[in-house]
């Protein structure tokens, strides 16, 4: 089963709650989908990490063969090629890798090169095999490395957990693409449950089954909570506004290994969301 | 000599425009004849590399200086492969360029920024 931990915000709590579920399950992979700043490493501490590059496609122009004939200036969407003084420039960076370029050129003048843009690291944690996305610094784009990162799901009798990045674009919609059920994290707060909105409208658009992870929750009104209720969203759980848990989390820690207490609060959650998304998986299928 | 602004209108009393890649418009205007030709920037909507595309345009049109308040390294690199100069506007006022820049008041522009990318 490949559970998507999504939010609309940074901070809300994605990655504190799919290494935690993660690491009460029986046998788990923990997915790090947010390959601009991935951090679920940072608390698995894995080991005996095996490491693979992440490439791309990038065209690659034969400049005795180029006509100028500009058929690939004109058809590139991302305008990442620009024919100059009888020269053609190719704008690394700004290319997409359709391949588009390649196939129209009339005189067969452009090829394709490899580019690392990337790695994943897999390691093991104990009951969690970790796998970990990793976008270089100043590439455009980490769907590539999302697309490499989700072939590695879940087997029989286990559970993935993707953690997602924050938001909702492209790389948060290639990231749920497989998963059978979508948790939503949400913080207590106007601007929380506007975030919350967002990621709501994503999983129904996708047609994902869903509930939300009330966070960081204290006496007062939340926002969040409204807006579930008004939508008819299943709340699967609230995770309190907690000094201690805050303090054992920012210091890298796993709460569910750490404190038995928090290892019950997560076990019920994880118990819960199973059920919730068998539940809505038979009712689909 | 034909020289390119970017320009919010299409009229020379006009303001020259704050990006150069998003530009609704370009002058393209000839210093010897005073002939103004206002293009419509085709990169204005672009999902990625406006600056690229509107850079390619000026340099099409056979222009030999352009002069914006600020430039992206990308359609900076394609100007420079065309061996268009790049001049640092002093105002808004689209005449008030071009009279310096006949009067060779203005400056060549070096803080190329790294781009306004917004990655989806």
């Amino acid at each position: 089963m490949n559970i998507a931990v999504l939010s609309g915000k940074g901070g809300t709590g994605k990655t504190l709650m799919s290494v935690n579920l993660a690491s009460v399950a029986q046998r788990a992979i923990y997915i790090d989908c947010d390959v601009e700043e991935p951090n679920g490493h940072l608390y698995f501490k894995p080991q005996e990490v095996k490491c693979e590059e992440v490439t791309i496609k990038i065209p690659l122009v034969d400049t005795d063969l180029c006509n100028g004939c500009r058929k690939c200036v004109d058809f590139c969407n991302f305008n990442a090629l620009a024919y100059i003084g009888d020269r053609l420039i190719i704008f690394e960076e700004i290319c997409h890798s359709c391949g588009g370029c390649v196939l129209l050129c009339p005189q067969k003048a452009i090829t394709e090169k490899e580019k690392v843009i990337g790695k994943i690291e897999c390691g093991v944690s104990g009951n969690v095999d970790v796998v970990t996305g990793i976008l270089n610094t100043g590439e455009a784009s980490g769907v590539p490395i999302i697309k490499k990162l989700l072939k590695k799901q879940a087997k029989k009798d286990e559970i993935a957990f993707i953690d997602c990045p924050p938001g909702s674009a492209c790389i948060v919609m290639e990231s749920i693409m497989d998963a059978d059920y979508c948790i939503l994290v949400a913080e207590p707060t106007i601007f929380g449950s506007h975030n919350l909105q967002m990621v709501y409208e994503l999983v129904r658009l996708f047609d994902k089954p869903h509930g939300v992870i009330l966070n960081k929750c204290t006496e007062a009104y939340n926002p969040s909570e409204e807006f579930c209720i008004k939508n008819k969203i299943n709340i699967l759980g609230k995770i309190p506004f907690d000094n201690e848990l805050g303090e054992i989390n920012s210091n890298g820690l796993i709460l569910a290994r750490e404190n038995e207490k928090y290892q019950k609060i997560f076990t019920s959650l994880l118990r819960h969301v199973i059920k919730e998304a068998n539940n809505e998986t038979t009712i689909d299928s | 000599m034909r020289i390119a602004i970017p320009v919010d209108e299409k009229t020379i009393n006009g303001d020259v425009c704050v990006s150069f890649g998003r530009a609704p418009y370009f002058l393209i205007y000839d210093t010897k004849t005073n002939e103004e030709i206002y293009l419509d920037n085709s990169a204005v909507a672009s999902q990625g590399g406006a600056g690229v595309k509107a850079a390619q345009v000026v340099a099409d049109n056979g222009v030999k200086a352009l002069l914006t308040p600020r430039i992206g390294e990308n359609a900076e690199k394609v100007l420079r492969n065309a061996e268009v100069l790049v001049y640092k506007t002093i105002s808004n006022s689209i005449k008030e360029n071009i009279d310096a820049f006949i009067l060779e008041k203005l400056v060549l522009l070096y803080d190329v920024h790294p781009g306004f990318h917004q990655h989806s």
